[in-house]
């Protein structure tokens, strides 16, 4: 059923490539160039996967109407691979041995993704990353590349913390989810908290996809902390949300949030609406922030998340996609070639030109210019999905490159700010 | 930091969380239970219960409401339901259970997939006056969303109880389980007693999935968290057992929450199965079961 599930997914998807290719374009080389990958399109992570595949699909769409790559047409193959990292050694297996594809896109977010890495090592592939988070921090396979934003764990963290301190805070709680890229991202505050001398009141971890938070919320706020870092995925953030509403942390927190994936996600924003005010979390782009062609990309994506019922504005993963292309049809058209090792030397050596400003790579292939901002919500109205095209509702508080304003605390305080 | 504060509010949650656990297993507790049909697809229906109240609920409709009002409907979904299943399945021969496994385990991919088909991956979300606020009693918070799963639970289990042990319906379903034969000598059809069950487990999903949804959010995906938890309850229970269902809910829930209060939450989940597999070693038929 799962076999047939993503068959039918996948071959749908090729279907409307093709459906969708501008009239009058032809291709000067015969056979296609495949690109192959698996995708989060059920499962905990199938709202932002389906959101990147949309992505992704509109630079597939427009390389083809630029004329292909190499003057040859681009397919894409794209299984669903449920959010399930047991699945994608095999499901990138078949894409290698039997859909025979030139080059490989990784799967959104890392739990899928940290698990096809000792397979591209070992046959010596280029693997464009899509926002996974330190799957490359042990592997280190030379020939990978994430489109994400950030670059190591204390980097992620580091703006929250700094945040949390600056406003008087001595005293932390963590919580995160059982998975690599919560761990990772815990670990990185964990670094932080210890190299600065905080004092660690609570630190627990919770099974991925649990569905109640109230019992850890109330635990938290027995420990009294100032400072509570949370490490999550979409599934939790709004039970982690409510809970934190109903039960209450504790007059004391300063800052609350850090590593909350989801409340990035229109829809997740939405349902939570005035819940999120005073929460200060990651983002990769918020309304205000300016890069060359980005505004003219969202527009699109929204025309088309729309139909597709998917993150209708897409700010958080939908550009990152698209520059996943943008910066592999840089590489094939200044190398001539689908050579792996010449794209990954390109990859390395150049910085790639995107709607998401320009990337260079160290030599993790990770990003060199890191430009990840923590944003604290503020203002932010219940049932109301278009206030979050506005600037203002989240505004950036970090790094000073980005910044929009300074951070409110304590976080009772803030949760009130308008 | 571990305190006789923090273990008095960890029972009293646990047990509002053991009451939402015991209201999303009765269904399962009746068609498995009591029937014997290996209804995988339980879980399933819970969440497009879930997803029937969420489209209800965009009326204006309070969420309990939407539940009550979608019972009759899957009260016909589940006849009809079974009668298929019946046709296809259990009226061909010995392996029933097993081709009957298969059977509910499409059941539940389909409506997952149909549920991706229409609404997306995204989670769903109600809202009402009672989710997002809390009971304050002291120092104590009650999550006004938990106690109406707890009155839910004890308001379904009771009605269960009654029809089960005062009408001869109830009773008949209840026989059905035990000795079709018998009961066939008592002048009822066992086929059309088991259609009314598996009608009634799946009316009583509507109300539970609308809880579900109320306690927190839904996405098409979510069946799969709760086939181990709900299959749980019910062996724990003592297979058919109402009260046995509602009893081990706040079991697990009491457990599960102070598991999570002092020794973590990663520990919690395995709290379920490491006291169902207690049980059956201690007490192989459940803490109900004859």
């Amino acid at each position: 059923m799962d076999k047939m599930r993503r068959k039918v997914i996948g071959t749908t998807g090729a279907g409307l490539l093709a459906s969708a290719m501008p009239a009058g374009v032809s291709f000067a080389q015969s056979g296609s160039i495949k690109i192959g990958m698996s995708m989060p399109q059920t499962g905990g992570l199938g709202a932002g996967g389906q959101a990147s595949l949309l992505a992704i699909k509109m630079w597939v769409e427009d390389v083809n109407a630029r004329g292909g790559l190499l003057k040859r047409k681009v397919e894409l193959i794209a299984y669903d691979d449920q959010s399930n990292g047991a699945l994608t050694p095999g499901l990138y297996t078949k894409l290698l041995d039997v859909d025979k594809v030139d080059l490989l896109f990784a799967p959104y977010a890392t739990n899928p993704t940290a698990p096809i890495m000792p397979l591209v090592k070992e046959r010596g592939l280029l693997l464009m990353g899509n926002f996974s988070f330190q799957v490359n921090a042990n592997i280190k396979h030379d020939m990978w590349f994430n489109n994400a934003p950030w670059n190591d764990a204390k980097g992620w963290s580091e703006g929250f913390l700094s945040a949390g301190k600056a406003a008087g805070g001595q005293t932390v709680a963590i919580f995160a989810a059982d998975a690599e890229f919560q761990q990772n991202l815990a670990n990185g505050a964990r670094e932080i908290i210890k190299s600065e001398g905080w004092k660690v009141v609570y630190d627990q971890n919770y099974p991925p996809n649990n569905t109640d938070f109230s019992s850890i919320i109330r635990a938290v706020r027995a420990t009294k902390p100032d400072v509570v870092f949370v490490a999550c995925y979409p599934n939790e953030g709004v039970a982690i949300m409510r809970s934190v509403n109903e039960i209450g942390l504790g007059s004391q927190v300063k800052i609350f949030g850090g590593g909350m994936v989801g409340l990035q996600f229109t829809p997740v924003m939405k349902s939570l609406g005035s819940l999120l005010n005073g929460v200060v979390n990651y983002n990769s782009y918020v309304p205000g922030m300016k890069f060359p062609g980005i505004e003219k990309f969202l527009a699109r994506y929204h025309e088309r998340a729309v139909v597709a019922k998917v993150d209708p504005f897409g700010y958080y993963l939908g550009p990152f996609s698209y520059s996943i292309g943008e910066m592999v049809e840089q590489a094939v058209n200044a190398t001539k070639s689908l050579d792996h090792k010449k794209l990954a030397a390109y990859l390395r050596n150049n910085e790639m030109q995107t709607i998401v400003g320009p990337i260079r790579y160290d030599k993790l292939g990770e990003r060199a210019n890191p430009r990840i901002v923590q944003a604290q919500f503020r203002n932010i109205l219940d049932d109301n999905e278009d206030q979050f095209k506005s600037e203002g509702k989240q505004v950036v508080i970090w790094p000073a490159s980005e910044k929009q304003g300074d951070v409110i605390t304590p976080f009772d305080k803030a949760r009130k700010a308008t | 930091m571990f305190s006789l504060d923090l273990l008095f509010e960890a029972t009293l949650f646990g047990i509002l969380l053991g009451c939402f656990y015991a209201a999303v297993s009765l269904g399962l507790s009746v068609a498995f239970g009591l029937l014997d049909v290996p209804y995988v697809a339980h879980p399933a229906l819970l969440v497009l219960g879930s997803y029937c109240t969420y489209m209800l609920s965009g009326l204006g409709i309070d969420p309990i409401l939407c539940g009550v009002l979608l019972m009759p409907v899957f009260f016909i979904l589940g006849m009809l339901i079974y009668r298929f299943y019946y046709e296809t399945f259990e009226k061909r021969g010995s392996d029933a259970a097993v081709r009957g496994l298969a059977f509910f385990f499409g059941l539940a991919f389909i409506v997952e997939v149909c549920l991706i088909l229409v609404f997306g991956v995204d989670q769903r979300t109600v809202r009402a006056s009672y989710i997002g606020s809390s009971l304050e009693l002291g120092d104590y918070r009650f999550p006004y969303r938990m106690l109406v799963a707890f009155v839910i639970a004890i308001g379904l289990t009771w009605a269960l109880t009654i029809y089960f042990s005062k009408t001869f319906n109830g009773r008949a379903i209840k026989a059905v389980g035990q000795d079709e034969g018998a009961l066939r000598l008592m002048g009822a059809n066992p086929v059309n007693i088991k259609q009314l069950a598996f009608g009634i487990a799946t009316a009583v999903n509507a109300l539970a999935g609308a809880m579900l949804i109320i306690v927190g959010p839904v996405d098409p995906a979510m069946d799969r968290i709760y086939i181990g938890r709900t299959f749980c309850v019910v062996v724990f229970a003592g297979l058919g057992s109402m009260s046995g269902t509602l009893v081990a809910g706040l079991f697990l829930g009491i457990s599960e929450s102070i598991v999570l209060m002092t020794l973590g939450a990663s520990w919690a989940p395995a709290v379920s199965f490491g006291l169902l597999l207690l049980m059956l070693g201690i007490r192989p038929q459940g803490l109900f079961g004859r």
